[in-house]
């Protein structure tokens, strides 16, 4: 019992970043058809530049080795406000960097007329060149994260069940916190506003959107910063709750969002939520003698719901016509 | 013979790496985008390093000498197309980027299981496999992939002039279309992508002598990723692509060594600018320069009208 609640905490706190990470793709999906593979580096750099305000210098390895940002202190560095100050500023950079990757990677393509899947090639590009970036500048080192960012907040609440212990680190509910406010912001904004009704529309059909009088590539732009934005803000979650692991960090989850996006349904916003939940969880139900598998969980999870209901968890069927 | 030690390496890996990215041509022949191929170049390279080096198979060896090796290919290719079979019925219902999706899954299944199963030696693999033929330098495996190249483009020729060829490219075309001319599109889909799952695994096979050491890190998405380059910059629509491809490429870092660690970020660079600038691929640029251009029709004598600026 202590432990499936225990599970249960964990498959959710992690199930929660995937999901908003996997938002990222989907609205991408949603708008252009296409996956923006470059989204598991926009998701290392929001790590990046959140250790960045956050510390202020990389001590190991890389071009900027030793050069501190903060030479009287960071003031991101201290109290939970401040570190929440970092992880929005480090999420806004992400959100600029990806609507930059749009301009240089996606938008000439499009007006080329060029084959889709070619954006899958030159987002990967994208994704080298940042990721290797990342390691000529600060090296190939993992780096952690202070263990006070949170300031004054206790590291853990430990509750006994039973005479069982359950433990709840407060990174684990700072992320599910901040994910579940982030998502109902998100669906507000895309199921009410006007700005979320023109995104609709032109996730829809463009061609009318625009004769409509809704400028496609402003929506485009919006869409690539909203993606950016989660992808960096989801990276920064990650990496607080274990470390910055490197420049390659983000390949895995970029492939995980991938099983995330299938399972909910592609370019299904509710889809994206409820395949992140469904993955985290599955993942956190992994006994542990099997731990070394865990990997492949959303991989088979992804495979198995090809097979069986292509269209995803909550996706719409697509008919094909003649 | 100095060249052939400098360059030989790079040579074999070229004409290595034209070939997997072969292994994605064959799919595309009937329209299907598979990215399994890494996961069969794996198992292929696993299935060789395993009758090579473990103990279990030192009769085998002993009994067949230098056989040993086609022997290993041959194996590594049944086990392809049973797998490919496999994995292909179901999967090839789906389309698109949906089929892509599920075979960057297959491989990623395959690689958590290879570095987890003892047989394939967990994280650090396979190493000490013998050099196939009593092979010396690294070169002399050109007698290994120059002819596999030649057969597989001469392979690739006919089937593009026989029936086969020519369903896989009404599919291609319009599936449905070709459903209702009476070609089945599953059964030669799931041909096409049987094809490409032995090449990928033959090569493997072929390769892990050469490399000397097989491990998990042969079927990644990275490398997923860097044959559907090779295809796509090489260009999709004839067998010359992806072969000019994946040399090209692989011969790229190569090329790049003097600038040390700024190489992949230039790498990735040109996968950008290559997408940008060659959406036919290079083969594809090639065949529109040497084609005449149509004639143009003499545009008609429109006199300005009033208010244009001239």
């Amino acid at each position: 019992m202590t432990q499936l609640l225990q599970n249960l905490i964990n498959g959710l706190a992690i199930g929660s970043v995937y999901a908003i990470f996997a938002l990222g793709y989907t609205l991408v999906f949603s708008i252009l058809g296409i996956i923006n593979f470059a989204h598991g580096a926009v998701f290392t750099l929001g790590a990046y530049f959140t250790y960045t305000l956050v510390v202020g210098q990389f001590e190991n390895n890389g071009l900027i080795k030793g050069i501190n940002l903060f030479p009287t202190g960071s003031p991101f560095h201290g109290s939970a406000w401040a570190f929440a100050a970092a992880a929005l500023i480090g999420a806004i950079i992400s959100g600029l960097v990806a609507v930059v990757i749009e301009r240089l990677a996606f938008r000439p393509m499009r007006s080329r007329g060029a084959d889709p899947l070619l954006a899958l090639v030159s987002s990967l590009g994208v994704a080298l060149v940042i990721v290797n970036l990342i390691q000529i500048l600060v090296g190939a080192e993992s780096y952690s994260f202070p263990t006070d960012i949170y300031g004054d907040l206790k590291p853990a609440l430990i509750f006994s069940l039973g005479g069982k212990l359950i433990v709840v680190r407060t990174v684990q509910v700072i992320i599910f916190g901040v994910s579940m406010v982030l998502l109902l912001i998100l669906g507000y904004v895309i199921g009410r506003t006007r700005v979320g009704k023109a995104l609709r529309a032109v996730a829809e059909n463009p061609g009318t959107a625009s004769l409509l009088g809704i400028s496609v590539t402003r929506f485009i732009i919006i869409t690539f910063f909203l993606s950016g934005f989660l992808g960096g803000l989801a990276g920064t979650l990650v990496s607080t709750a274990f470390s910055v692991a490197g420049p390659y960090f983000g390949v895995a989850y970029g492939l995980k969002g991938l099983a995330v996006i299938v399972l909910g349904g592609l370019g299904s916003i509710p889809g994206a939520v409820v395949g992140g939940l469904v993955i985290g969880l599955a993942e956190a139900f992994v006994p542990a003698e099997y731990s070394a598998y865990k990997d492949a969980v959303a991989f088979a999870l992804l495979f198995v719901i090809l097979l069986i209901r292509p269209q995803g968890l909550l996706g719409r069927v697509q008919i094909q016509k003649v | 013979m100095d060249f052939l030690q400098t360059y030989g390496f790079l040579i074999v890996t070229m004409l290595q790496q034209g070939l997997l990215g072969l292994s994605l041509y064959f799919p595309l022949m009937a329209g299907q985008l598979s990215l399994a191929s890494p996961g069969f170049y794996a198992m292929g390279g696993y299935i060789a390093a395993i009758i090579l080096t473990a103990p279990q198979f030192a009769g085998w060896r002993e009994a067949l000498g230098n056989w040993i090796f086609p022997v290993t290919w041959l194996l590594a290719g049944l086990a392809s197309a049973v797998l490919g079979v496999i994995v292909g019925v179901p999967a090839l219902r789906l389309r698109g980027i949906y089929l892509a999706l599920a075979t960057i899954a297959f491989v990623q299944i395959l690689q958590v299981l290879s570095l987890n199963l003892s047989i394939t030696g967990g994280a650090i693999g396979l190493f000490g496999i013998p050099q196939a033929f009593g092979f010396v330098d690294r070169w002399q495996y050109i007698w290994i992939f120059l002819p596999a190249v030649i057969v597989v483009l001469l392979f690739a020729h006919r089937l593009q002039g026989s029936r086969v060829g020519r369903a896989f490219r009404a599919i291609r075309e319009d599936e449905l279309a070709a459903d209702a001319m009476g070609i089945p599109p599953t059964r030669y889909k799931v041909l096409a992508f049987v094809i490409g799952a032995v090449l990928a695994g033959v090569v493997g096979a072929m390769s892990a002598p050469f490399l000397n050491t097989w491990n998990a890190r042969q079927g990644t998405f990275d490398a997923s990723i860097a044959f559907l380059a090779y295809t796509l910059i090489g260009g999709s629509r004839s067998m010359w692509g992806p072969l000019l491809g994946g040399a090209l490429l692989a011969s790229l870092p190569e090329l790049l060594r003097s600038l040390a660690d700024w190489r992949l970020v230039i790498n990735g660079l040109v996968l950008v600018v290559a997408s940008l600038y060659l959406p036919q691929g290079i083969v594809g640029a090639l065949g529109k320069l040497r084609r005449k251009a149509p004639p143009q029709r003499p545009s008609p004598q429109v006199k300005p009208a009033l208010g244009d600026t001239p």
